[in-house]
């Protein structure tokens, strides 16, 4: 088992040589691997020098929590334990973190709301923790299906939550979470999410860069909140009596701590810019009237419509946002010039993209918003249900 | 209510709503512009110097000695209050105080209004304060009071205050009180 005291200035506790993030995920040399979901997150974590885990099983991210697991069986990882229900996990989590732990850990549909109020609390705090939420459905009758209903319940959380469209974007999506939460400005939560079992369970190639290299180390003297100590114990600041009470300087605190939480989350932008490449990543025509804005394996079936619909003669474009907090606004309005159709194609029942894309474009363009086509209980969405979608709007009555 | 900066109509401002965030590495933010760090520290200084009651408001990063650099700038901040004519008012740490605080003595980050409005304090200088509690401090600062702001951080700085310093660390700390100096004899102080 790797030890703190192991650390050099150069190398890990395992021995890696320590790089910058810009290293790592730009400019080391990269060989191709054959990964599903799961098994690539081990990868990124065995890269990012984590202190802390902490596991839970649930379907579908069993897997990827028990192979963070065996980094800490290999050294890679400081220390790794199971809480005793997500609820626990989630405030292990918090615990870690609040200590100057970079710590990382993985959830599913129901688990996710078990651990609900741990949410508001990690943002609440500023730990700069990462949960990887391998989305599927929640409701009764019980299903693993994949299905990203919960992610609608995490949208006000004041997580900054992030989304992967596949194993290569779940690689380098969860390192430079790392990074951008860890940043002294803006050091919230992030919540790195993937569609259950499509990217999970699912093997694809990935580029990889060599494992004898990782990210330095998290500096919690750097953090917005003192680190906790003997001296200084957790929620100390949550005890203050004029902050309890419920009179007007508790009013003025509350709602002031609670802009800072939202104001850091918009603080994450450049940087999310520099790391993931831009906040919104766009394919097809340019010049199309009719665009999809997606996120997640949305955005791949968008795609394959896309270039089925190409083969009509009817241009389109896939707008795919890879961060859902902040949302990215401005980078979506410009990207919708000339637009005239717009379809959110969605894995999940209440459309909680459409309502996301509808608060930020109300009254900001013309173009015609479509929720759908909509999907739930992890059924597929094949490219054909979106082109009927399409075909039913601009050639009304004839269908594709 | 506050008068001064981006956020002016609302009455509990975040400026990252005004689409204002940190300066970049290098530059400092006076209200939403970025300017060179020099121009901001000419401007502070002139503000401290002019602003009736001007205040320094020294964090837990400065007031213990947990490290050189940490004692080094607590002597130039301690100079920097006699250039500016300034009083200083701590922010010891965030405990809890029963059963009140006592803004003549201190200053609380969950309520620094209380010790602006008991001083009468219209210029005040954060520093070697935690980030987060700057942020939340400054945010009612400027919606309860009409006291200008400013952020001297050692990180990224804070788009809050009405002007911001970042990556201000001691060789910085003398920058500033030269230049400062500079400014009050220009002004015949």
């Amino acid at each position: 088992m790797s030890k703190i005291t192991d650390m050099t200035d150069t190398h890990n506790w395992s021995g890696q040589r320590l790089v910058t993030a810009d290293e790592l995920l730009f400019e080391a040399p990269r060989e191709k691997h054959f990964m599903t979901g799961s098994e690539v997150l081990k990868e990124a974590v065995k890269r990012c020098t984590v202190d802390a885990s902490v596991s839970y099983p649930i379907t579908p991210q069993s897997e990827a929590a028990h192979l963070i697991g065996e980094l800490w069986a290999e050294g890679y990882v400081g220390t790794y334990f199971r809480g005793e229900n997500e609820f626990g996990v989630m405030s292990e989590v918090a615990g870690c973190a609040m200590a100057g732990a970079r710590t990382i850990t993985t959830t599913s549909g129901p688990g996710t709301l078990r651990a609900m109020e741990n949410f508001a609390q990690w943002s609440g705090t500023r730990i700069p923790c990462q949960l990887i939420l391998m989305a599927r459905g929640i409701n009764s009758p019980l299903t693993i299906q994949p299905d990203n209903l919960e992610v609608s319940y995490m949208l006000e959380t004041g997580c900054q939550i992030w989304y992967a469209e596949n194993v290569q974007e779940l690689f380098d999506m969860s390192i430079a979470a790392f990074v951008v939460a860890e940043k002294p400005d803006v050091h919230v939560p992030i919540i790195t999410v993937v569609d259950g079992f499509f990217v999970s369970h699912t093997r694809e190639a990935v580029m990889l860069p060599a494992d004898d290299i990782a990210l330095f180390p998290y500096e919690p003297y750097k953090s917005p909140l003192p680190p906790i100590d003997s001296e200084t114990p957790p929620g100390r600041f949550l005890r203050d009596p004029f902050v309890m009470k419920s009179n007007y300087i508790s009013y003025a605190t509350h709602a002031s701590w609670q802009f800072e939480i939202r104001s850091a989350v918009e603080r994450s932008r450049p940087y999310a810019e520099h790391f993931l490449d831009g906040l919104v990543h766009t394919t097809g025509s340019e010049d199309a009237e009719i665009a999809f804005v997606t996120c997640g394996t949305a955005s791949h079936q968008a795609k394959e419509a896309e270039r089925e619909l190409m083969k009509l003669g009817i241009k389109s474009k896939v707008i795919k946002l890879r961060t859902i907090r902040p949302f990215p606004e401005e980078e979506l309005i410009t990207a919708l010039e000339g637009v005239k159709h717009i379809f959110v194609p969605e894995f999940n029942v209440v459309g909680w993209l459409e309502k996301e894309v509808k608060k930020a474009l109300y009254k900001k363009t013309e173009a015609d918003i479509v929720g759908g086509p909509r999907v739930a209980g992890g059924m597929s969405m094949p490219a054909e249900a979106i082109i009927k979608e399409v075909m039913e709007k601009i050639n009304p009555g004839k269908g594709a | 209510m506050a008068n001064q900066g981006p956020a002016y109509y609302s009455p509990y401002p975040a400026a990252t709503y005004e689409g204002v965030i940190t300066p970049p590495e290098g530059k400092a933010l006076l209200l939403e512009e970025i300017v060179d760090e020099e121009i901001a520290m000419r401007e502070i200084a002139k503000v401290m110097l002019t602003k009736e009651n001007a205040t320094i408001f020294p964090g837990p990063q400065v007031l213990y000695g947990f490290n050189e650099e940490a004692k080094k700038k607590a002597t130039l901040i301690k100079e920097m209050s006699e250039i500016l004519n300034a009083n200083m008012i701590p922010m010891y740490d965030y405990r809890p105080k029963y059963p009140k605080i006592d803004a003549e003595v201190e200053i609380n980050p969950n309520h620094p209004n209380l010790t602006i409005w008991h001083n009468n304090i219209k210029a005040a200088i954060f520093i070697g304060v935690h980030c987060h509690y700057a942020n939340v401090a400054l945010k009612m600062v400027r919606s309860e009071t009409d006291c200008y702001t400013v952020a001297i951080c050692g990180l990224s700085g804070h788009e809050d205050a009405m002007a911001t310093l970042r990556d201000q660390h001691s060789s910085e700390l003398e920058k500033f009180n030269k230049i400062a100096r500079e400014v009050k004899k220009e002004l015949g102080l």
